[in-house]
């Protein structure tokens, strides 16, 4: 009964495969084949997953591009993105101006680079700050339970309750009052403030949810039952599986911190002209929508691209964590 | 055992384990808090497990047989179970009065536990390799190759074909019966004492069952280690086991010798449940059932728990909780009637 090949009755081991064979034959090919031996772990299989996706490819193409155009505006265009001659005020896309011009006659391709910087710059680090902060706080209230949880719910429930837009211009009005000079990099970090202010609880909610679920899970109870502390069950069995959600949810959220910035500056409390930002030319561009359709349509396309990226590359990232897809 | 021609047991007879009682478990009393009341899932159970032996424990579902295994892992789901009494002793020291780092440390060296589904009880996202590595890494602060290596030999020692590759595949990627190894080839890494095995094949096809519970009984030799096999599996138990402990309503009912207990038994449950084994002698006759439903823990009946469901009760029965009496070195019956029961026939 207790003979050593009973295993393979149930389960056939898989045949062997050729070209593994024909790895370990040669004596040098040891090192290679070491490295792919080692357990890689999850991100290392991540990466490894990561690295056969077209899709990947080119969303992180896209991003890089877009991180180099927001980091070093000057190389992709020689043009200035504020001083412009009203003679070419509203004139189409053309020879001179590829974009065209605004109402003031400013370059729009000039416009478009440079506004690339606090775009991203104000997407990424919000969506990073929420993601951040919603999920550590999120693990903590799920993982405690009882009335730490309770306590980080009800302040979140708080958060939660504010109007976004009303939220935003209190927050924005009351630490930067108007015609307390406005410097462009203290705009920018008070409006990653408010947006992750006001949406972190979103961010909590969903990695509590998860968390709630997977601390039930018979691998968090076997992981305890073998003598597992705390921080190791949260790194290494929470956090891990519950993860995908947060993940699809933040690249989602830089598509719509793009937009918010873009209202917060058409509210005329986010960033403001001498700034450049998508957000700024987009609501500028409104009331010209049927003189100057370019104008609204270059900075839109930018961002359109801009958020199918980050979405592309979440959803990418997410496949790639996810053992069960591989 | 069937085991008869391994006459060389490599790791048999380790030197410097202690071959007393490893595990007690003694008037152990466990409580859910409920909103409709306080269900009382343990009753005062006691049974203890010795090196290099078997314990079964056999019951019907909600007998509290996987509440106490899962008090003794200090698991216990609080709120709502509460242990409200009783001791829990490894190598003569009170688990339940240890501080939780102490007895973290138990877990997984000491005592460690197989649980019923090896798929959900195996984290999704990580290798089993690294998952079975991770702990000799951890607990034992080895090198990633080192720990890799002896993943592969916990993988091979749990006769898992082709251990090298099949350490960076992920638990989904595993059968059951493959997948229940991992768990045990997991469970085993830390070399503990005990091993709480947690209805380990209830999840597997029944040509499945068999082999893994081979496997539990000679890894079990081999080791020397005291098993715990919690099952409601009469059928499983019979070759594996040296001793039965049969729960109802959170007490023990009856303990034994298993060829005793199969023999004679010593409480009519335990008749009942034996008698309700289908049988291939008995072929085109109807199916023998205990009558009726384990009691709501909520609202156990007075007096002996099984005597409403009980063929042989009597006026004596509803009134008096019989206690669990020694009927001889290795035996003991809860049953006002034990006596006259071993004696029929």
């Amino acid at each position: 009964m207790s003979d050593p090949t009973s295993g393979s009755l149930v389960t056939t081991p898989p045949p062997e495969q050729p070209g593994i064979v024909a790895d370990t034959a040669p004596v040098d090919a040891g090192l290679p084949k070491a490295k792919r031996d080692k357990p890689r772990g999850l991100l290392g299989d991540a990466w490894y997953d990561l690295r056969r996706k077209p899709l990947f490819w080119i969303s992180a193409g896209f991003i890089t591009l877009f991180v180099l155009i927001a980091a070093f505006p000057f190389l992709f265009t020689s043009g200035s993105p504020t001083s412009g001659s009203l003679s070419r005020s509203l004139e189409g896309p053309g020879s001179s101006g590829w974009f065209g011009y605004d109402i003031q006659g400013q370059d729009i391709y000039s416009r478009v680079i440079y506004g690339a910087r606090a775009s991203i710059l104000v997407a990424v680090s919000a969506t990073l700050g929420t993601v951040l902060l919603g999920g550590l706080v999120g693990v903590i209230a799920g993982f405690r339970g009882g009335w730490v949880d309770a306590l980080l719910s009800r302040i979140a429930d708080v958060f939660f309750g504010i109007p976004f837009v009303l939220g935003a211009i209190v927050i924005l009005f009351s630490l930067n009052p108007r015609g307390a000079g406005s410097n462009e990099w203290k705009i920018m970090g008070l409006v990653i403030l408010a947006l992750v202010m006001l949406t972190w609880p979103v961010a909590m909610r969903i990695m509590r949810s998860s968390v709630l679920a997977a601390k039930q899970a018979d691998y968090v109870v076997a992981a305890r039952a073998m003598g597992a502390s705390n921080t190791r069950i949260i790194f290494k069995h929470l956090i891990p599986n519950c993860l995908a959600p947060v993940l699809v949810y933040s690249t989602i959220l830089v598509g719509a911190y793009i937009g918010a910035e873009a209202t917060l500056s058409f509210l005329g409390v986010g960033l403001q002209s001498p700034v450049v930002s998508w957000g700024v030319m987009i609501s500028d561009s409104q009331q010209y929508i049927r003189v100057a359709p370019y104008w609204l349509l270059f900075p839109s396309a930018f961002l359109v691209t801009a958020v199918l990226s980050f979405v592309m590359l979440g959803e990418a990232v997410r496949e790639a964590l996810d053992p069960k897809l591989r | 055992m069937s085991n008869v021609y391994v006459a060389d047991q490599p790791e048999a007879a380790r030197e410097g384990r202690p071959s007393g009682r490893l595990l007690e478990v003694e008037d152990l009393r466990v409580e859910f808090r409920t909103r409709d009341g306080v269900a009382k899932v343990i009753n005062g159970v006691t049974y203890h497990v010795d090196a290099g032996e078997t314990l079964a424990v056999l019951g019907e579902s909600g007998s509290g047989k996987s509440v106490t295994a899962q008090t003794i892992m200090g698991i216990l789901d609080t709120p709502p179970g509460f242990v409200t009494g009783g001791e829990v002793r490894f190598h003569g020291k009170d688990m339940l009065k240890m501080s939780g780092e102490e007895r973290r440390r138990i877990r997984g060296e000491g005592i460690a536990m197989v649980f019923q589904d090896a798929l959900s009880a195996l984290n999704p996202v990580f290798t089993v390799g690294f998952q079975i590595a991770e702990q000799f890494r951890i607990r034992r602060g080895m090198s990633r190759r080192d720990a890799k290596k002896r993943a592969v030999e916990m993988l091979d020692q749990v006769k898992i074909p082709n251990a090298q590759q099949r350490l960076n595949e992920y638990p989904h990627q595993f059968s059951g019966g493959m997948r229940q190894r991992v768990m045990i080839a997991m469970s085993l890494a830390l070399d503990p004492e005990v091993l709480i095995a947690d209805e380990p094949t209830t999840a597997l096809d029944v040509t499945v069952q068999a082999q893994i519970m081979d496997l539990l009984a000679d890894l079990q030799r081999e080791r020397h280690m005291g098993l715990i096999l919690i099952t409601h599996d009469l059928g499983v138990v019979a070759d594996v086991a040296d001793r039965i402990a049969v729960m109802y309503a959170g007490r023990i009912v009856e303990e034994g010798d298993v060829h005793e207990l199969y023999a004679k038994p010593a409480h009519p449950y335990t008749l009942g449940l034996l008698e309700s084994i289908p049988r291939i002698d008995e072929k085109g006759q109807q199916l023998r059932t205990i009558r009726g439903l384990p009691p709501s823990l909520l609202n156990i009946p007075s007096g002996c728990p099984f005597h409403p469901r009980c063929p042989m009760a009597q006026p004596i029965c509803p009134e008096k909780v019989p206690p669990l009496l020694q009927l001889g070195p290795t035996r003991a019956s809860a049953c006002h009637f034990a006596e006259e029961l071993v004696q029929r026939d």
